[in-house]
């Protein structure tokens, strides 16, 4: 009996009238928790009820106290019949369990009716009094926080990164008896919500038992997503990575680093093997190592078979670093860095980081995207306790993942995350990450002690180019790609693009502004049934990769820049159609080469108005590709072509050439065939379909002048941001008239509406010019036979233009590393290896997180065997390819030209902001602020208090009362906010950070003028101090910010 | 289009999002199409590159968001409480004043008239003459008619008590207060000769009504107290009447009026003429006040009694101040008058009333 649980019932105000002959209400109040209930009195004809009951208690195992939420029901008594359920509240007590966290629940919660929506708020006290449990082998694993967050989090060091944690949980669902009547709409969606929580709660304390095995005291980039399988079942899993985290003092700045030399273990040469430059070889593969679509019944599969069923071949001791790249990487000592780091992430099952930014000194090289998907049937869970089909989908998925990062010379994958699109019995599983080579110090025990605090400030920064290094074997490139030498330190080789999944690591050098780039597509697939469905959608999977990675390189082309970040593409299926949506943060890396232009060829040529048209084509790209450049301010400094490697143009030609000269290496540089300009994209015109792609490419309307927009955490190259934050849930759901559709109509109509929903959040947002909306991620879903869905979760975040536009040059890599140091504090790696950074660097070689990505390279999908005629000579002649018919595009030089300073007719804003800060002090109610990222700007995170994860379902029968669908979900989802504000201020805190809403599941029936949704969102609680005032109290009171009571 | 349409459309801001323009169209009964419209003759396309269905997009969200909204509003105390929007403050005290903030071509309709459903049925008359649309006049006469429940019954000053309760501003309380009492003591002013009348002239009169006529200008802790006229005071007023019925005290009144005004202005012969009718006119209308139906009529009759005839001969507002200053002080000079301090109350009021409404 570990632990007990204290709750006390205070009050309640704005409650509904029960009673319609009084006006008023006779409430108590039931608190239940696992299958102990107490009550309250009665509180008679009262809409604002004293209660101030005594402190319920209940004894239960720790277990329980991960594991279930308490209860609270509101109901008003009734004498004659049977009392009335006003609502309830489910209240997750896992931030009470450890110790770091909260220590007490307290506050004002909306009482919430799955019919009704709020329903007045109720005042409630909860503690918990855990006792030592000494029981090795418990169930339990309380005390094991959990972040959300993506990133160390701010306040925390990684001690240790212990790795990847998954599992995953499921039972029936309880909706499906719905269908059958058996019980109310309302019983049958609380009986969700509370196996739902229930589950969300067994989940975390298995991964926590996991992370406690691991020797971890944390899961960071802790997601956890539901599949609805319908009539299957339900399945709650999660991933995450375990770490061992200390909290950081703020007077820790004394303790210098123990070792600024590098440490001892690095230079003894771990003994491994040599590499095996040709586990890649097997499959066509490519930078966007994406695709096995694999489709097979579910029932084939177990845990054992699942790892032989992949092509590639998993012997664990297999490296990268062959003896001539080791060589240009850095010298020996590197190589040995990286067999050691690779021997022990191969201790790992799945040597996967959930984590999109990192350390510095953490990540080495990046060597690109890796994805798979694959098509699943769904049937019936038959054994809730073995989720063993389920288990073996993801581990095969996950062994792929694995293979694919091998093949690009990684041992390791961040930015990792997993996803699914289901209709009806068919289930698309895919995930993705970034292959990249990491620092062993964090995997390994005992050699953490060099590190330091804010006092790194004054050593060199980690040399801004190495993650872009690639870590492939230069001879064996698992792709065709374009190699240069680094136009930053002009050692090392750096692919022409790189495409990762990650945040843009904070030391990197960008040159202008990045920019959101998406690309959209809608294919068509007949209606069908079983297994011919899910082949039907294996083999449409690989081209709808292709074309996503197509348009999604032209935009970059059309952009000037070469990287992406943040990437992620999203394909959700439907009974007739699947929808792709890639959306990422495009940037002008600076220590890659600056990307060629776009050309477009005629087919063939032939008579002059033709080529008249081509030619125009060519300079309204032209012209836009320019615009672009001085409208992200992508100006880079003129290079000497000569000194370094320019791209090869043919890359077959190339193989060849590496291949004969493959034991000298070294000198493969010189023979690079240099074609002197860098070598241009062309899009070719010739076929109907290409229409679209130029099409989409050119009408890609730049966000209005004051605006940016990116997926990532912040805008490369927006530094100094200010404190205007707002976060807001945009949904759409556009119904297609069932005429005849296109593929190109489809197309067509899905681009429109994401870019009508752009330009919707601009103008609504138009106000806090200059800003920048952050974290703008989309997700589709294709919820019906004709509908589409589109639902969008960011944050705007304003900024001070002039520093912007001028400063930051200057202040950018110090208010950056700074930020870095403080939150995010780091081992540092005063190794010597460097080669590699510039000599200005003495140390801090490999510090640089080393992400690089060549992504140039297309899906190519390995069912290649599929018709599609022009498909394989793209990929092989490694030339981009976009078709394109005669057709006029219409948008002219039209306003791209304004410049920011006609931008913002509105005062800065920082004073804008001071303004509301003042006189949000006057409210009753605590101000909590929500953000899809892991800070506040002008902010520091004292305290996390715990992971806020809910669910919630809302049904309606009266529709069109309710304001129609969007006033249904309208309310609802601004239900959703207040709940999770109310939360957050329950726990004493101010703001909920790395929020995200990652489910949005909206079905209607207008005939029967009903409609149901379910959301699920989560971040993290935390209590945040302006840094003006930590500067004035140099120790800040935790309690100062915990304004989260309210006094009636 | 033709080939989608949009099933669903939302935006929610942790930070509720509101345009103050768009809001007083939400308050002003238009339809989402013709706010869209204003707005777009308005210009606010060009500020952000937007279209006409960005434009509907953003009308329609915020329309919901005031909808929704509405409920808290008619308790504004509760829209401070409330959990479900986020709002700064000052954007709230923005919400509630112009939420009940009134028209003054409507309040002029509906003042004095009683708050009843029977009036609520005659507003679509008032909507056509005013060219208010029907839905803003019933936000507006239903936001009278709240004001007016919830301060009915209760004790203390009729204008702190409509802040307390409403949070409005100091000025659209003072409003709200003379809105009440007219109400409460249903006055006329729809008559054709009060149509010159102002709201703000009938809100300054109430003032001074509340202020000296009523119980609280004596009592301040009793119940209505500023929203009943004093009884006892009403009763009072009888005595004025001798006045005029006093053969002698309306001669000497008269001739101490003229002889302090000869000389003085430009009407005295009009003056001198009419001084008597004019007497008969203020006393009688106080010795009325003690029935309920004729305070209903005060402020007809004191136009009919009064200004009409000053105005017919072409006084000015210098001349009437002038009149009705000495009219009142020369009665202290009647040895024989017994009633002074009911002949100040009275006059008093009766003077800032006349030359607040002694206009065009």
């Amino acid at each position: 009996m570990p632990g007990k649980l204290k709750a006390k019932i205070v009050a309640g105000r704005h409650l509904p009238v029960m009673d319609r002959a009084s006006d008023l209400t006779d409430a108590f109040v039931e608190v239940k928790f696992g299958n102990t209930t107490f009550k309250t009195d009665v509180y008679p004809k009262s809409l604002n009820p004293q209660w101030n009951s005594e402190w319920f208690k209940f004894e239960v195992d720790d277990e329980d106290l991960q594991d279930e939420p308490l209860q609270i029901t509101v109901l008003d008594h009734d004498t004659y019949s049977a009392n009335d359920a006003i609502g309830k509240v489910y209240i997750d007590i896992d931030p009470l369990l450890s110790s770091e966290a909260a220590t007490v629940i307290s506050g004002w919660f909306p009482i919430y009716d799955t019919i009704h929506g709020i329903r007045g708020e109720i005042n409630v006290l909860v503690k918990v009094d855990l006792f030592n449990d000494l029981n090795r082998f418990r169930q339990s694993s309380c005390g094991v926080k959990f972040f959300c967050t993506t990133s160390i989090p701010r306040c925390y060091r990684a001690a240790m990164v212990h790795g990847f944690v998954e599992e995953l949980v499921v039972n029936e669902d309880p909706e499906y008896q719905w269908i059958d009547r058996i019980r109310t709409p309302r019983a049958s969606n609380e009986a969700r919500q509370r196996l739902i929580s229930l589950m969300s709660g067994e989940l975390q304390r298995k991964i926590g038992l996991k992370v406690l095995e691991m020797g971890g005291n944390a899961v960071v980039g802790y997601l956890q997503c539901f599949d609805l399988e319908g009539e299957s079942g339900l399945v709650v899993r999660a991933i995450g990575t375990a770490c061992t985290l200390e909290k950081l003092s703020n007077s820790s700045a004394a303790a210098p680093p123990a070792c600024n030399s590098p440490s001892k273990d690095i230079k003894e040469p771990p003994f491994s093997e040599d590499p095996n430059p040709n586990t890649h070889s097997s499959g066509p593969s490519t930078p966007l190592k994406t695709q096995t679509y694999s489709f097979s019944p579910s029932k084939s599969y177990s845990r054992q078979s699942s790892s032989s069923d992949t092509d590639l071949s998993l012997t664990p001791k297999t490296g990268m670093g062959s003896g001539g790249s080791a060589g240009k990487e850095g010298g020996p000592l590197k190589t040995l860095l990286r067999q050691q780091t690779q021997s022990a992430l191969e201790q790992r099952e799945f040597p996967f980081f959930t984590l999109t930014s990192f350390p510095p000194g953490f990540l080495i090289h990046v060597g690109g995207v890796v994805s798979a998907r694959s098509v699943k049937l769904l049937d019936r869970i038959h054994n809730p306790d073995e989720p063993e089909t389920r288990d073996a989908w993801w581990e095969e998925i996950r062994q792929e993942i694995k293979s694919h990062a091998r093949a690009l010379g990684c041992h390791a994958v961040v930015g990792y995350s997993e996803s699914t699109s289901i209709c009806e019995e068919v289930c698309i599983l895919s995930a993705s990450g970034t292959a990249a080579v990491l620092h062993p110090k964090f995997m390994q025990e005992g050699c953490l002690d060099g590190y330091s605090d804010p006092s790194r400030l004054e050593e060199p920064s980690p040399p801004s180019c190495g993650f872009c290094h690639i870590p492939y074997d230069e001879l064996n490139i698992p792709f065709p790609a374009h190699l240069t030498y680094c136009y930053h330190c002009r050692r090392q080789k750096v692919p022409d693009v790189l495409f990762t999944t990650i945040d843009m690591p904070a030391e990197a050098a960008v040159t202008g502004k990045g920019c959101l780039i998406q690309a959209r597509l809608c294919r068509l697939k007949k209606k069908a049934q079983g297994e011919v469905n899910a082949t039907a959608i294996s083999n449409l999977l690989p081209f709808m990769e292709y074309e996503l990675h197509t348009q999604l390189m032209n935009k970059l082309k059309l952009r000037g820049m070469n990287a992406l970040f943040g990437l992620r593409i999203q394909i959700s299926v439907g009974e007739n159609m699947l929808v792709g949506l890639a959306s990422a943060t495009a940037v002008y890396l600076t220590a890659l080469p600056t990307p060629g232009g776009i050309q477009i060829a005629g087919k063939t040529p032939s008579d002059i108005t033709y080529e008249q048209h081509i030619s125009n084509m060519q300079k309204k790209i032209n012209d836009t590709i320019a615009k672009n450049k001085e409208l992200y301010e992508v100006n880079p400094p003129e290079v000497i072509e000569e000194v370094i490697g320019s791209p090869i143009p043919e890359p077959r030609q190339r193989s060849r050439l590496f291949r004969s000269h493959s034991e000298s290496s070294d000198e493969v540089s010189e023979l690079d065939l240099s074609h002197g300009k860098k070598d241009a994209f062309v899009l070719e015109i010739d076929d109907t379909d290409a229409v679209e792609d130029i099409h989409s490419l050119l009408t890609d309307t730049p966000a209005p002048a004051g605006f940016y927009s990116c997926n990532t955490e912040i805008m490369p190259g927006i530094y100094n941001w200010t404190s205007g934050l707002q976060m807001f849930t945009s949904v759409r759901v556009f119904r297609l008239s069932n005429a005849n559709l296109t593929n190109q109509g489809l197309n067509k109509i899905f681009n429109d509406l994401c870019e009508n929903l752009l330009k919707s959040l601009y103008f609504k947002l138009r106000s806090m010019i200059p800003c920048c909306l952050c974290h703008l991620n989309f997700t589709v879903a294709v919820p019906e036979d004709e509908l589409i869905q589109v639902a969008v979760t960011a944050v705007a975040m304003t900024f001070d233009k002039d520093q912007a536009q001028e400063n930051w040059k200057l202040g950018a890599d110090k208010t950056h590393m700074k930020a870095i140091v403080e939150n995010e504090e780091q081992l540092q790696f005063p190794l010597e290896l460097c080669t590699e950074s510039p000599s200005t660097n003495p140390f801090s070689p490999c510090r640089g997180t080393g992400l690089q990505e060549s992504a140039n390279a297309h899906a190519t999908p390995r069912a290649a065997s599929v018709d599609y005629s022009s498909f394989a000579d793209r990929w092989s002649s490694w030339i981009e390819l976009i078709r394109l018919k005669a057709q006029t595009i219409r948008r002219g030089s039209i306003k791209t030209t304004s410049s920011l300073e006609k931008a913002s007719p509105l005062p800065e804003g920082r004073s804008r902001s001071l303004r509301s800060t003042r006189s949000y002090a006057g409210s009753t109610v605590a101000v909590v602020k929500m953000t899809p990222l892991s800070f506040i700007p002008g902010t520091r995170i004292i305290k996390y208090l715990g992971i806020i994860n809910m669910f919630f379902i809302r049904e309606t029968t009266s529709l069109r009362e309710e304001g129609g669908v969007s006033g249904f979900l309208h309310a609802f989802i601004a239900e959703v906010f207040a709940m999770v504000r109310a939360h957050v201020a329950a726990l004493g805190g101010n703001a909920v950070v790395s929020y995200s809403m990652k489910e949005c599941v909206f079905m209607e029936n207008p005939n029967k003028n009903q409609a149901q949704c379910l959301i699920n969102v989560s971040g993290d609680a935390v209590i945040f101090m302006r840094e003006s005032e930590l500067e004035a109290t140099p120790a800040p009171p935790q309690t100062s910010c915990s304004g989260g009571e309210v006094t009636t | 289009m033709g080939k989608m349409s949009v099933e669903l459309d939302v935006f929610v801001g942790n930070t509720t999002i509101m345009d103050e323009e768009v809001y007083q169209f939400w308050l002003d009964g238009y339809t989402v199409a013709d706010a869209v419209r204003v707005r777009m003759e308005g210009g606010v396309l060009q500020e952000c590159e937007a279209s006409a269905e960005v434009l509907h997009s953003d009308t329609m969200d915020q329309f919901r968001t005031f909808q929704m909204c509405e409920r808290l509003l008619h308790c504004p105390s509760k829209l401070a409480n409330q959990l479900l929007f986020q709002i700064p403050p000052h954007r709230q005290a923005m919400l509630i004043e112009r939420y009940y903030a009134f028209d003054d071509a409507f309040v002029r309709e509906v003042l004095g008239k009683k708050l009843s459903k029977g009036t609520k049925k005659d507003l679509d008359d008032v909507s056509a003459k005013t060219g208010i649309t029907l839905k803003s006049c019933r936000r507006q006469f239903d936001n009278f008619k709240r004001v007016f429940k919830v301060v009915e019954e209760l004790k203390g000053s009729l204008v702190e008590n409509i802040q307390q309760h409403f949070l409005l501003s100091d000025k659209l309380a003072r409003d709200y207060a003379a809105i009440v009492f007219f109400a409460n003591n249903r006055f006329e002013t729809g008559k054709r000769k009060l149509q010159y009348l102002s709201f703000q002239d009938f809100a300054f009169c109430a003032v001074q009504l509340i202020n000296n006529w009523t119980v609280g200008a004596v009592d301040n802790m009793v119940e209505d107290m500023d929203v009943d006229l004093d009884k006892e005071f009403l009763q009072d007023l009888k005595d004025l009447k001798v006045l005029i019925t006093d053969k002698d005290m309306l001669d000497q009144h008269k001739s101490l009026v003229c002889t302090a005004l000869r000389g003085k202005t430009k009407v005295f012969n009009e003056m001198e003429a009419n001084f008597k009718n004019l007497s008969r006119g203020l006393v009688n209308i106080a010795a009325k006040l003690m029935n309920a139906k004729d305070v209903r009529d005060f402020f007809i009759d004191l136009v009919e009694k009064f200004i009409e005839p000053c105005r017919s001969d072409r006084w000015t507002a210098g001349d009437i101040k002038l009149f009705l200053t000495h009219y009142t002080n020369s009665v202290h000079i009647l040895d024989t008058f017994k009633h002074q301090v009911v002949w100040d109350r009275y006059m008093g009021v009766v003077k800032s009333c006349i030359l607040k409404m002694y206009h065009d």
